[in-house]
């Protein structure tokens, strides 16, 4: 579904954040990118998204077949892409309701389906609030506006629900929540998992995967992958922290890049 | 440029000679003397130029420069298609229509109003409720100190006029429409809104042009609200694109007031809004909402001015502006505390969401302040587009077009969700979001 193939990437003040990173990813997989603050995981969440802030240096990614980075953000989010941002953006005076609904009937025209009326959507929507435990008022509300942080991340994963994607990607998702939202968000990303799609967790800790369980995991360290594995390496990392794989990769100097599969 | 400024103004002097000597303005009897005393005013000072500091940023000499006539007492038809795009879809609600200036019984649907609400023109009730017009006509606007409003008070002739009686409170909205139809006519509609004591209204006047050629249209309205009155305003501004539009609106509040305004501007190759609000009784409350959507060579100017003149008034102004093209936005916000007006609590806000590199603003926020124990705030901010916002759009399919029509329906909705009337509120969003250029998502959003 996904291939990243020796992708480098980064910002203007700083080009070289994503060193030569290769990940494959096929439907039916969830892959958990691992790694302590600054080692590019946001970067390559971005990166996948098309943020128009990153700038690839070199190497390729196919997503279904096309060159993923030859589209815009728009593009890649109706051929089934979808990033659950970190810092999910307030949009004032646009309720969350019309917002998914022209972002569902955007992609579903684009799609040569027909487009939801004001019922199929609000029966849609009840559906999918059911998945993420929220209320109807919730969408009455402004995107993201006076949201809490954990209301903000249920947001995400309501618009993923809706939005039903083939390949999403969660940014830090867990961060910032207590542990009765952690769990209700996590509950929603399982009922979403079907074998059609994927999803790549990019995540801090280990705790959201403890209620989503990966299929690999992968750690990455200063712009590489150094590491990946099963989902034992995510309960390694917890026990260890992220020193061990420090002194892996002075001691294996100099860094190489590492394929993961 | 002297030239044509002095030319102009010769030729509305003309004309007032014309109708004074032809005893057009024999009745009322008391008016002669008032209108006297504004066209002198008006041929003391003419047209303001941009050395005059109210109008620094406004160059009039288009408008002096362009030879408007009178608008001839009965005009050609009005388009069914114009009327029908006039309909405010859902409302049942009195309407007083205006052609260049004068009453239409045709096109108007007045009815009987309970509890003694007069709706009427303001020719017909010159005749009819010559005393209360008297008492206030001309007595509010300070037209020693502006020019259009002196001009309109000079030749005044129809307009709105509206009436509750005190106690009345009607849950009906009224509305005003005054509708250009004629290239080169200048139209000088007056309209006064009288509200007693303790009374409730809402009132809604549209400026509408259906030519796309120049015309002029120089409005004046007087507000005044009784002690414990409640006046919701809102004027709509969907002038022509050629249109001359300059807008005086003068409101005075009494004891324990509040009133409400909002001003919705679209249309119009210059627009200016003069608008001021006295507090003269102790406890008003007024709100003063605006939103410009102006793009290609447009120009809108509003000057507001806040006058707390007595202690325990609050007054709230929030201002945006959506500049796109060539346009350009003068805003000055005067706020005026008098010595002894004590917990006066005032704030004013001005946005504008800059489009084009085009655009040009000029923002004043002008605090006079001789009290000391008063809460005043002011802000003002311009920006673009926030890039993330657009990349969080674009993440979800958006188009780029229809990502910055969002946005930008998001940052001017914050001043239409102030409207309370809902089918007027609705009817905006539309408008806007038309003028936003994005279909598929009007229908979205509305």
């Amino acid at each position: 579904m996904l291939s990243i193939r020796n992708l480098s990437a980064g910002v203007v003040d700083k080009p070289d954040i994503l060193k030569r990173i290769s990940l494959e990813v096929k439907a039916g997989e969830v892959h958990a990118i691992m790694g302590p603050n600054g080692s590019g995981k946001s970067t390559l969440a971005q990166v996948l998204a098309g943020h128009p802030g990153y700038i690839v240096t070199s190497g390729a990614v196919t997503y279904l077949g096309q060159d993923l980075l030859a589209m815009p953000a728009e593009e890649r989010a109706r051929a089934g892409l979808f990033l659950a941002f970190q810092y999910p953006v307030e949009i004032p005076g646009v309720s969350n309701a019309y917002f998914l609904k022209a972002a569902i009937n955007e992609r579903r025209s684009r799609q040569g389906q027909e487009e939801l009326d004001a019922m199929e959507f609000l029966q849609l929507l009840d559906e999918k609030l059911r998945i993420v435990e929220m209320d109807r008022s919730f969408v009455n509300r402004p995107v993201n506006e006076g949201f809490s942080g954990g209301e903000k991340k249920r947001n995400e994963i309501l618009q993923m629900a809706v939005l039903e994607p083939t390949l999403a990607i969660l940014d830090e998702t867990d961060s910032g929540l207590d542990i009765d939202a952690l769990k209700t968000v996590a509950q929603g990303v399982n009922r979403l998992r079907r074998p059609d799609n994927a999803m790549i967790l990019v995540t801090h800790y280990q705790r959201l995967l403890q209620y989503v369980e990966p299929d690999h995991v992968h750690v990455l360290f200063d712009g590489h992958i150094v590491k990946s594995g099963g989902k034992e390496l995510a309960l390694e990392l917890e026990g260890k922290g992220y020193d061990w794989i420090r002194e892996e990769v002075a001691a294996a100097e100099p860094a190489g890049s590492s394929v993961a599969r | 440029m002297t030239t044509t400024v002095a030319t102009a103004k010769d030729r509305y002097l003309a004309e007032f000679q014309t109708l004074e000597r032809g005893g057009a303005f024999r009745s009322p009897s008391w008016l002669a003397p008032l209108r006297r005393r504004a066209i002198d005013r008006f041929a003391e000072s003419g047209f303001p130029t941009t050395r005059d500091e109210d109008w620094r940023y406004t160059n009039l000499a288009s408008l002096a420069a362009t030879p408007f006539r009178p608008a001839a007492p009965s005009q050609a038809g009005v388009p069914d298609e114009a009327l029908e795009r006039l309909a405010l879809p859902g409302v049942e609600w009195p309407r007083l229509v205006f052609v260049d200036g004068r009453y239409s019984p045709k096109l108007s649907t007045a009815r009987q109003l309970p509890g003694g609400v007069q709706v009427a023109s303001l020719a017909e009730a010159m005749i009819t409720d010559g005393d209360m017009i008297e008492r206030h006509l001309g007595r509010h606007v300070r037209w020693d100190k502006n020019v259009f409003a002196a001009l309109n008070t000079a030749f005044v002739d129809d307009g709105g006029f509206v009436c509750l009686p005190p106690e009345v409170r009607s849950e009906t909205p009224l509305e005003l429409v005054f509708l250009a139809t004629t290239p080169g006519v200048v139209a000088q509609p007056r309209t006064l809104i009288v509200a007693g004591l303790h009374s409730r209204l809402t009132v809604v006047e549209r400026y509408v042009g259906i030519t796309d050629e120049a015309y002029f249209t120089n409005a004046v309205t007087e507000i005044v609200a009784g002690p414990g009155a409640a006046v919701d305003h809102y004027v709509l501004q969907e002038q022509g694109a050629e249109a001359f539009h300059v807008a005086t609106v003068h409101a005075v509040l009494g004891r324990d007031s509040v009133f409400d305004t909002c001003g919705v501007t679209f249309g119009g190759r210059l627009a200016r809004t003069t608008l001021t609000l006295e507090f003269a009784g102790e406890g008003g409350r007024g709100a003063i909402n605006g939103l410009y959507v102006v793009g290609g060579r447009q120009h809108v100017d509003h000057h507001v001015t806040v006058d707390h003149a007595v202690p325990r008034c609050t007054s709230r102004q929030l201002f945006k502006g959506v500049l796109d093209g060539n346009a350009r936005a003068v805003f000055n916000g005067r706020v005026i505390v008098r010595p002894g007006a004590q917990k006066t609590d005032a704030t004013q806000t001005n946005k504008h969401l800059l489009l084009s590199d085009g655009v040009e603003v000029d923002s004043k926020p002008q605090l006079e302040i001789f009290a000391d124990d008063v809460k005043c705030t002011h802000g003002a901010a311009e920006g673009q587009l926030a890039p993330e916002a657009l990349f969080y759009l674009k993440s979800r399919g958006l188009g780029e077009e229809t990502a910055r029509a969002l946005l930008t329906y998001g940052f001017a909705h914050e001043v239409l969700e102030r409207v309370a009337v809902e089918p007027l509120q609705a009817y905006l969003d539309r408008l806007l979001m038309a003028r936003l250029g994005s279909d598929p998502i009007a229908k979205e959003i509305v």
